[in-house]
């Protein structure tokens, strides 16, 4: 029998799929610290998560959130800073953290699970007696100092602070950023005040995954059930001031090749009954590969190596983002492209084989994103920061499922307005 | 341990088979046997050039990306100097499509001069992106030219300049094509909810009947050994000096490879490293440095690659780089730092196993190599090496005459 390579194998549409999430283990440490745990994974591997409302949310000063939250292993009373990532590499681990420009900021640990009773009590330590060495502190300064002179020199990164700034305002911990005089301002004193109000005496919950040893429980109670955490994040408010104008263009370097695009408006969270189908829409627009914009403006047009819209989920804000790298020479072609392309979708419905496609894509990928204790343990997270439970889940798939062309022009005509978004290049 | 199943087709595409029923997803990895090595010095960057039209739509099929995506599929690709790899992940109820789509774009590409024209343009933005509009972006564009004067390694995969990419043509690209992506030149796993048979019976029917090709004989120049010290220095418009030097190292699968990637965790792999703790922290010469490799097939080079602390003079800068390399050339490391190495690598090992899309890259690249089997052996390998052999392989690493240094100042 001849093959007909015309003819595409028959499919199961992944829209038809019926996603499980699994469920997390719960349970709390002595002092009452949540812990969310998924074991699951053939690797003896694991990882734990320690999320701190330590982010800039919290800090009175520009920057000491990151500098603590970076200076966390760089020595205790015990031990110094060479001494402690000598401990953690030694058994092969990574010892991560992370600050966001949001209330939260991490600890993050991913070993062989062989290893987590060496490991969790130095975890302990630079928890209760991170000292913060001044020359330490120096050191930072003087390095940081160093990778903002060449990230400066950068249109995409460049382009990033100042969209975010728009969006927010620069009093605002979304839209503040970074500049040498800061560094420059950033005492030890700040540092180990903002240590022990939000990490010491802070608010934490756990997260942990992978091929977990039989008394987790126990070896997380023994070394952070006695900790002082208090019970609930502190309260705190800011106020967003949006900028005036719309549209900028900056040159950066004069001799640029490229110009950084970034496209933005202020957008829903993820508790609004919208949102999981304004999802759906991003992705038709911008969200994946087979998308409207990367169609038009990189398959077609070949302006830009890549452009994607997302939308940016910060706990309290929510904006849709489009941002793309284009020729210098084709900037402005680009953002009238992505204006064009949003004028299509309010003003006409998408044909049920492209709608068709973005859900069996969604699907595909949710599909794939479940699958290891990683990830999993990841999506739940995502869910617990930011108040939503299992339910999510399910209206996000139903949403996938269900949503309708009608629905996805509603969504563009409300999301997709062209004098709602800033427009900002930098060359 | 992973485990696999081998067969040939009649073809000479070999095919691979990684059963985790664990997993709801399958992944099919097809590997050619071509990279930015194997290209004219004319017309570099066309090995990537061609991985992209690679998605411009086969001879039966428009469309590569839009089927792949309806079946709730992912999938992407990479060019490096030595090989070219595309992989795909699609839910395994769908893993059919995945073989449709691979087995037509394996058969023959649709060769479309719109294709060709719009990813011209794409790549040269990508060009742009990454080696052009950033600071130090050119950095390895030197480097390379600077530590190779006959072998192919001397060009990056993007190529050495836009215009080579400006000028690529259908006709090149057919050439291309017909020369290297035959079936005799692939290599295909199939990895994660998938039986042996099942996969025997795709691969049979979508790829049995692919004409075999000839089978590529690679003849590169070797690059003589160096014999003396090279040295450049390149005023650019950065904001901070850099520092880069790089030495010969062994060809993949020789033992001096392994005590290579081992010595670059001692000095460079995180912050207990001695290059980092030295010069960044107690000297405080250097903002950032760390030291790697590329991991290249052929004979690959050895990095340090450093940002300068403010007002620190580059020759202060690179004279603290060599007392570092001096100490591992002449006192055997400890047991502590030596089991140090090897246990963070076991850990690297163990991450990457995770993943099904890396166990299937892994498998593809050792066939490569010439057996998968030497996945399951490489933490063996290191576990061989011993103190010594890091401290006798550091002196004919380090080598004065072995040595390519770039300065990258900032103009004054």
């Amino acid at each position: 029998m001849v093959l007909n390579r015309k003819q595409a194998p028959g499919i199961t549409d992944p829209a038809a799929f019926e996603l499980q999430l699994r469920k997390h283990d719960y349970f709390e440490l002595d002092n009452g610290t949540p812990v969310y745990a998924v074991n699951a994974g053939a690797q003896d591997v694991l990882m734990i998560d320690m999320v701190f409302y330590a982010g800039n949310w919290f800090e009175e000063k520009n920057i000491v959130a990151a500098t603590t939250n970076f200076l966390l292993k760089n020595g205790t009373s015990k031990r110094t800073a060479f001494e402690i990532n000598e401990h953690f590499e030694f058994y092969g681990a990574y010892l991560n953290r992370n600050c966001y420009t949001d209330e939260t900021a991490s600890l993050s640990l991913h070993t062989l699970t062989k290893h987590l009773p060496e490991l969790l009590p130095v975890m302990s330590e630079l928890l209760t007696d991170a000292i913060f060495p001044e020359q330490e502190l120096q050191i930072y300064k003087q390095n940081q100092q160093q990778r903002l002179r060449v990230n400066l020199k950068k249109c995409d990164f460049v382009a990033n602070r100042l969209i975010d700034e728009y969006l927010y305002g620069f009093d605002h911990p979304y839209g503040r950023y970074s500049s040498a005089a800061d560094f420059d301002a950033v005492q030890r004193e700040d540092l180990v005040q903002f240590y022990q109000d939000y990490y010491t005496k802070g608010h934490c919950k756990i997260f942990v995954a992978g091929k977990l040893p039989a008394d987790i429980q126990q070896q997380l109670n023994t070394a952070f059930g006695h900790l002082p955490f208090r019970k609930d994040k502190l309260a705190k408010a800011h106020q967003i001031q949006p900028a005036e104008k719309k549209v900028q263009e900056i040159i950066n370097d004069a001799a640029g090749v490229q110009g950084a695009i970034r496209m933005a408006a202020p957008a829903i969270n993820r508790h609004h009954p919208d949102f999981p189908r304004l999802q759906v829409m991003n992705n038709l627009f911008g969200g994946f590969f087979g998308s409207r914009l990367m169609a038009n403006i990189r398959e077609d047009k070949g302006y830009t190596y890549g452009i994607y819209s997302y939308l940016q989920n910060h706990l309290h804000e929510t904006a849709l983002m489009i941002s793309t790298e284009a020729g210098r020479d084709v900037c402005a072609a680009t953002i009238t492209e992505v204006y064009k392309e949003m004028q299509l979708l309010r003003d006409e419905l998408v044909d049920d084989e492209e709608l068709s496609l973005v859900k069996n894509y969604m699907m595909g990928t949710i599909l794939g994103d479940l699958d290891g204790p990683f990830q999993i343990i990841n999506r739940w997270k995502n869910y617990v920061l930011h108040g939503l439970n299992e339910q999510y889940f399910y209206q996000s798939i139903e949403a996938i499922k269900t949503i309708t062309a009608e629905e996805v022009q509603a969504l563009a005509k409300q999301y997709l307005q062209e004098d709602q978004f800033y427009a900002l290049t930098v060359v | 341990m992973i485990q696999f199943e081998r067969f040939v087709l009649d073809n000479g595409l070999r095919v691979l088979v990684h059963e985790d029923p664990s997993t709801p997803m399958a992944v099919v990895n097809v590997l050619y046997d071509v990279g930015a090595r194997d290209e004219h010095p004319d017309k570099t960057g066309f090995a990537h050039l061609f991985e992209h039209l690679m998605f411009g739509g086969s001879i039966n099929i428009p469309d590569y990306d839009e089927p792949l995506q309806r079946a709730g599929g992912e999938n992407n690709a990479y060019t490096t100097n030595d090989l070219t790899n595309y992989y795909c992940q699609v839910p395994a109820q769908n893993l059919e499509t995945a073989f449709w789509l691979e087995s037509d774009r394996m058969l023959s590409l649709a060769f479309s001069e719109k294709s060709l024209d719009v990813q011209r343009k794409v790549v040269c933005e990508e060009f742009k992106e990454h080696y052009i509009n950033k600071p130090y972006g050119d950095i390895w564009h030197k480097m390379r030219e600077l530590a190779y004067k006959v072998h192919p390694y001397r060009w990056m995969t993007i190529g050495k300049e836009l215009s080579h990419v400006e000028k690529a043509h259908i006709d090149d690209v057919k050439a291309f094509f017909f020369k290297h992506y035959r079936p005799v030149n692939a290599i295909l796993v199939v990895a994660g909810n998938v039986q042996v048979e099942q996969v025997k019976q795709l691969a049979a029917k979508w790829f049995g009947h692919i004409p075999m090709g000839d089978q590529y004989v690679r003849n590169l120049p070797q690059e003589p050994v160096q014999t003396a010290a090279r040295r450049q220095v390149v005023e650019a418009d950065v904001p901070v000096d850099a520092f880069l030097a790089t030495w010969h190292m062994d060809a993949r699968l020789d033992k001096g490879y392994y005590i290579a990637d081992l010595i670059t965790e001692v000095l460079g792999g995180g912050a207990s490293s001695r290059l980092y703790q030295q010069l960044v922290k107690e000297q405080r010469l250097f903002a950032s440095i760390d030291c790697y490799h590329f991991g290249t097939i052929e004979k690959g080079l050895v990095a340090v690659d450093g940002k300068l602390a403010e007002g620190v003079a580059i020759e202060t800068a690179e004279a603290a780089v060599q007392a570092v390399l001096q100490q591992v050339q002449e006192a055997v490391i400890s047991e502590q730092e030596l089991q140090k190495v090897k246990n963070k690598t076991e850990s690297v090992i163990a991450f990457e196993d995770m993943n099904v899309m890396s166990r299937a890259n892994s498998l593809a690249f050792y066939e490569l190599l010439g057996d998968a089997q030497l996945m399951n052996d490489e933490l063996q390998r290191y576990q061989e090496i011993t103190a010594e052999d890091i401290r006798s392989y550091s002196q004919q690493l380090f080598a004065q005459t072995n040595s390519n240094v770039l300065h990258y100042l900032r103009k004054k």
